[in-house]
């Protein structure tokens, strides 16, 4: 389990790791290597060249302004779940980031490889996608935005161009009167979801007036569950609209059988998960009105 | 008998190109040449002969590998030795005292029984450490206990001794 | 004599080098000018090799040499059948390399050697191999079928053998009966997984024609044997070292595995040490696995719940090859009456080839399939006579006073009849019943279900065959100089602790501190004679042959130590590493005596010049050696059991089901487990904690998952999912001591107990916490929650049809 030779660069600027990356398809950017050295050491990839960006310090850091939280794609998942000004804009993300792996995996895979990767069962996407959040690519072109809903196009596949980096994660911060929840089932601690479902429902005088939802490890890409949000809008949350949510999220479930669960279960889990987050979410929100 | 397909002269060195890295382990200075997809768990054991880290899985699931980059426990089977170039490394060799008085952790390993073929014991030693050090005052509830350790797997203790040694080494760091 | 060292809690020897990190796995030894081997596996499960094309491998640089069937020599035969068997009538081994056809995914077909382990991994992925694909049926009970595709030709059905175990008048029970149970059970193949993967190390010495082998096997002097045998070689030629060892579980008792044989070969052939470190991947597909079986039981039993008479026929998955035997099939088959009297039963099965990597022991050895299989049937025959589930086996023990128990006609896996040594069943079963409150529990179930949540109490029970012969031997040995004691035996030692265990025997007989016992095994130049690690039997074999030994070399000092304090025998006793005259301070240390019965007396150091103060060890008036006796303190000798003993246990749990999510939370799990006497309770309790880990991860996690076509779904960490410690709950262990009349120290093996019954408490509990959905009964392991909801889902359907 050794992986295939490559070159190795270890750029210093954004536009230096561009140019690395350029005319080479076969070229990988290098981020916290968590998925992709696996992937190398069971030859299951095999870059001609990898672009090691842990020297370029504009990729990193994190910024809380203007009612989001900007993360650089370099960013360490541990570092952002111990950010206290992020935490204190947005509880979800330390939420989902506790399910990520484990600690020592956290140490050292970074926000934006994870979100690059796009594995559909990965909790970080799914954050994404509930908040409704973007990203920030830079190609050789210059920047542009992706919205979250726009990104994960299959499993393993986002719109990031080849040749483009990914440079920022924009979460938003947590809306007013808003509760948030993510619960994931998976056979392991740490291991990839079964399914999971995250949260966010904002509660006014006892009715929900707005709600995001989104799950992953249910389809080839992190879903937004629409109809299970448009189940709960108006309602006091009262079982049945919750019952309705978790009806409208398990049809969202197309993800095939695979070792671990089959179509059944995990439309089970996908309806059980709705039910439970709503809830927790929206006794959450009621704790902060 | 045929014979295989064999060299006359037998190859003494890789083909691999050779790239210079130079890194602080366990404190010392350390300048070398490697290829540039020699893993740093292979670099620590091969190349500075640092055999206290151990490969279990070269897929980052089983945790005998970890080791402390930049303060921060990691697994060394998921990094390339040219990415540790300029960054300080900690290994298991590193952790009991010059003399080979034993760490509490691993003092604490001993008292409880928490190993049997000791294969795996540096990597949880390692990540403990890494763990004490980032929270000096753990929650030693049971559950815990097990989700800090959670990510390492070992084969012969079934855990339970292992979790009695996170506590102890909570206590004997308490009163050293 | 002073405080005896048998039966505490002593802290292991072993444990400070590992600890800081300085063990020598096989890995960890340097060999300067090491190649690498790697090697080229099959893609295809069945399959006909039409051409493997090893140029490019071969040309690439750093490559010294690709080897196929066609250069390795005379090493290119079928590999040793290690434990034959008269009704194994159609037994298959595979050769080292892959001549004509490959039997399994992962079956080597062609060894790289290289500069390093990764240039020998890109050559390897340049050997072309070309295959015609051949049919395969990889389901166990369709691969019997007469149309189904045969793994070897001249096998028909695949059958490997039909075997026949049986005692008293089955047929006659279940004539008698006044009701009788019949169940299918299902138990799927999983892998003994130690964390570190096989390894194998060689170094031929041309100049001295000296062999050394370090191969992280359990059986160091069988390698060498077979080594011996394969290579034309004096076995004296050959040293075989198990150095530390990452763990076994059984899987690395398997000779051999093909680099056991060409690692050695490469190494002869280029005048060069030569490694092959598996990898994980490699351990998936290419190291021994165990578990598929499938029975069909039946109990014939009273209305009562007496149990009259047992049928069991069940199908064994051996994978592709059959190197072990029978052995797992065999110890299954023989212990399927458990603790119970059970006088007359028939046991049928039938050893089965599909194309998988071969099946050889692994930790429980056919113990956990016989244990679900009778458990779960006798849990049924409670719930359909309405006798609760304790009540049932109550009414079945062997009575305390009925042992010796003899099991007529029963052949276990050491050649010799079953006969159960000593038990206390009865016992065990009232004390996990007040652990656990069985009584209580019914209360706490009902409030729970009333508030929608879902408590199930499970039990398991189990006997364990351990301690099997032939025999093993240990040398005690004084050191003159140091006065350290060392003992030598046949064994290796992958964590289990003998170095410890070992150490308390040899000290309470000779007096020496713990600490100053130097246990050497693993190593086939520290003792001649012996087996190996594995069926639960080091502390019963070796450690009674220390025992004797250390006996020995105590008579040989308490006779030194009274010449030489001029003092009478009776008034010598041995403490603090020293002999002692009773009732005063005079003593000699165990340096000093064993420096005096040298009759050789350099003056080396204080020890031996203080030796010169005493009067002579020896009252002989002729030569200093006098006839018929050997220099220092030594002593060798032997233990051979009668035949097995027969531990036993019993575990218990409280699992709560969650219906929505179908996954469980061990609420208590209770373990009482009774291997006769204890060397030391807490190693006792590390091997019944790991055993129960790895039955956890049979009873809810661990599956080897192949597709059709017979190809590895999750031949990885990711996938195959051994449980962290956020998956194995908290065990309440509880110890009872039933010694054995078998052997001197009164002790019966405990290296697979834990293993043996998990599966079966958690389907119980789980089954028990899921009955008012009115679920059908579990009878398939692993668990797994994908399971529970199709169970949960059928019961639903049911109720509503």
């Amino acid at each position: 389990m050794k992986p295939a030779l490559f070159d190795y660069a270890a750029p210093s600027t954004v536009e230096d790791a561009l140019a690395a990356l350029a005319g080479d398809e076969d070229a990988r950017p290098l981020a916290g290597g968590q998925s992709l050295i696996p992937a190398m050491n069971f030859r299951l990839a095999a870059p001609s060249k990898l672009v090691d960006l842990r020297r370029i310090d504009a990729l990193r850091g994190i910024a809380v302004d203007d009612g989001a939280i900007r993360v650089g794609a370099m960013t360490r998942h541990r570092e952002l779940e111990c950010d206290a000004a992020a935490d204190a804009a947005n509880p979800l993300i330390a939420e989902v980031l506790g399910h990520v792996a484990h600690i020592v995996v956290r140490n050292r895979g970074t926000v934006g490889g994870s979100i690059a990767h796009a594995d559909p069962a990965a909790e970080l996407p799914c954050l994404l996608v509930a908040t409704g959040g973007e990203v920030v690519v830079c190609g050789p072109g210059g920047d542009r935005t992706i919205a979250a809903g726009d990104l994960f196009r299959f499993h393993l596949t986002t719109a990031i161009e080849p040749g483009e980096l990914l440079r920022e994660l924009r979460i938003p911060a947590l809306p007013p009167d808003t509760g948030w929840a993510f619960q994931e089932v998976a056979r392991r601690r740490g291991d990839f979801a079964l399914a999971g479902v995250c949260a966010l429902v904002t509660v006014v005088g006892g009715r929900c007036t707005a709600a995001r939802l989104a799950a992953c490890g249910i389809a080839a890409t992190p879903v937004r569950l629409a109809e299970a949000e448009a189940a709960l809008i108006g309602t006091a949350l009262d079982a049945a609209s919750l019952a309705r949510a978790g009806a409208a999220a398990r049809e969202r479930v197309t993800a095939s059988d695979d070792l671990h669960a089959g179509t059944g279960y995990r439309r089970s889990l996908a309806a059980a998960l709705t039910r439970r987050c709503v809830a927790a979410a929206a006794a959450r929100a009621g704790e902060r009105s | 008998m045929t014979g295989p397909l064999r060299r006359r002269r037998l190859p003494m060195r890789s083909p691999d190109p050779a790239i210079p890295v130079s890194l602080t382990v366990n404190g010392e200075r350390v300048e070398r040449e490697v290829s540039p997809r020699l893993l740093l768990s292979d670099f620590i054991r091969h190349e500075l002969r640092l055999t206290g880290t151990h490969v279990g899985c070269e897929h980052g699931v089983c945790g005998c590998c970890t080791v402390i980059i930049d303060g921060r426990a990691a697994r060394s089977c998921l990094a390339f030795a040219v990415q540790a170039d300029g960054a300080e490394i900690r290994t298991i060799e590193d952790v009991a005292g010059p003399d080979g008085a034993l760490h509490p952790i691993q003092q604490a390993f001993r008292e409880c029984h928490a190993l049997q073929c000791g294969y795996c014991t540096p990597g949880f030693v390692m990540a403990i450490l890494d763990h004490l050090t980032h929270e000096p005052e753990p929650d030693l509830d049971d559950g815990a206990i097990r989700e800090a350790l959670s990510g390492n797997l070992c084969r012969c203790t079934g855990y339970k001794n292992i979790v009695a040694a996170f506590r102890r080494s909570v206590e004997l760091m308490r009163g050293a | 004599m002073s405080t005896m060292q048998f039966g505490e809690r002593i802290l292991r020897n072993a444990d400070p080098v590992l600890l800081r990190g300085e063990g020598s796995f096989i890995d960890d030894i340097d060999l300067p000018g090491a190649l690498h081997a790697a090697f080229v596996r099959s893609s295809a499960a069945r399959a006909r090799i039409r051409s493997v094309d090893t140029r490019a491998a071969a040309a690439l640089d750093g490559v010294a040499a690709v080897y196929t069937c066609d250069d390795i020599g005379d090493l290119d035969v079928e590999l040793p059948l290690l434990i034959p068997h008269p009704d194994l009538t159609r037994p298959k081994t595979q050769r080292p390399l892959a001549r004509g056809d490959v039997y399994y995914v992962g079956q080597c077909i062609a060894m790289v050697v290289a500069v390093d382990r990764y240039v020998a991994e890109d050559a390897a992925r340049l050997v072309e191999v070309v295959y015609d694909p051949l049919p395969v049926e990889m389901d166990l009970e369709k691969a019997v079928s007469d149309d189904a595709p045969c793994v070897h030709p001249d096998v028909p059905n695949n059958v490997a053998g039909d075997f026949l175990v049986e005692t008293g008048d089955p047929d006659r029970a279940f004539a008698e009966a006044d009701h009788v149970v019949r169940i299918k059970v299902r138990v799927e193949r999983s892998t003994a997984a130690p964390l570190e993967c096989r390894a194998m190390a060689a170094r031929w010495d041309a100049v001295t024609g000296e062999m050394t082998i370090w191969d992280s096997t359990q059986a160091t002097l069988s390698v060498r044997g077979g080594l011996a045998s394969l290579f034309g070689i004096d076995e004296d030629r050959i040293r075989v070292i198990a150095p530390n060892v990452g763990g076994g579980f059984g899987q690395k008792i398997m000779m051999f595995h093909p680099d056991e044989v060409l690692v050695p070969f490469a190494s002869m052939q280029f005048d060069r040490p030569v490694k092959f470190i598996e990898d994980r991947v490699e351990n998936f597909v290419g190291a021994s696995q165990e578990r598929t079986q499938i029975h069909e039981i039946a109990l014939a039993a009273r209305r009562d719940g007496t149990v009259l008479g047992l049928k069991d026929d069940f199908l064994h998955d051996t994978g592709a090859f059959i190197p072990y035997g029978i052995a797992v099939a065999q110890v299954g088959s023989t212990s399927i009456a458990g603790p119970y009297r059970i006088p007359s039963f028939r046991v049928t099965f039938r050893p089965v080839y599909l194309p998988l990597v071969q099946v050889t022991p692994y930790r429980g050895c056919g113990r956990p399939q016989a244990c679900y299989a009778l458990e779960r049937a006798l849990d049924r025959l409670a719930d359909e006579l309405g006798i609760d589930r304790l009540e049932i086996r109550r009414r079945n023990f062997i009575a305390e006073d009925a042992f010796p128990y003899p099991r007529e006609g029963v052949i276990f896996a050491d050649g010799l009849q079953v006969n159960y040594d000593s038990g206390a069943y009865e016992k065990a079963l009232d004390r996990v019943s007040r652990e656990i409150d069985f009584d209580g529990f019914r209360a706490d179930q009902a409030t729970a279900r009333a508030e929608g949540r879902y408590l199930g109490l499970g039990l398991g029970f189990y006997v364990e065959g351990t301690g099997l012969g032939p025999y093993e031997g240990g040398r005690v040995k004084i050191h003159p100089i140091t006065g350290k004691v060392y003992v030598n035996t046949g064994l290796t030692n992958q964590g289990q602790g003998h170095e410890t265990v070992f150490a308390q025997i040899a000290a309470d007989q000779t007096g020496a501190r713990v600490d100053d016992v130097i246990v050497v095994e693993g190593d086939s130049a520290a003792f001649d004679w012996g087996v190996a690690t594995f069926a639960s039997r080091a502390a019963v074999c070796s450690g009674n042959a220390i025992h004797k030994a250390a006996a020995k070399a105590r008579r040989i000092i308490l006779a030194a130590a009274a010449n030489m304090l001029e003092a009478a025998e009776e008034d010598i006793e041995l403490r603090d590493g020293a002999a002692w005259v009773v009732g005063t301070n005079r003593s000699a240390s165990l340096a000093e005596i064993a420096t005096a019965t040298n009759p050789l007396r350099y003056a080396f150091n204080e020890a031996a010049a203080s030796a010169t103060q005493f009067a002579p060890a020896s009252r002989s008036d002729g030569p200093p050696l006098a006839e018929g006796c050997a220099p220092g303190v030594e002593a060798v000798d032997y233990f051979s059991p009668s035949h097995s003993t027969w531990a036993f246990g019993v575990h218990a749990a409280v699992i709560e089901v969650d219906p929505d999510l179908c996954t469980i939370d061990v609420k208590r799990y209770v373990c009482i487990h009774d291997c006769g006497r204890m060397i030391n309770p807490m190693i006792v309790e590390g091997q019944v904690m790991g055993g129960l880990a790895q039955g956890m991860g049979g009873a809810f996690y661990e599956r080897c998952a192949f597709d059709a076509e017979g190809v590895p779904l999750n031949a990885n960490f990711v996938d195959f999912l051994m449980p962290y410690a956020t998956e194995v709950p908290d065990v309440e262990i509880v110890h009872m001591e039933t010694p054995t009349p078998l052997n001197p120290l009164g002790v019966k093996g405990v290296g697979e107990a834990g293993t043996i019954p998990v599966a079966q408490v958690v389907a119980s509990a789980v089954e028990d916490a899921l009955a008012p959905f009115g679920i059908a009964p579990i009878h398939e392991a692993p668990l797994t929650p994908n399971a529970i909801h199709d169970l949960l889902a059928r019961a639903r359907a049911g109720a509503e049809a």
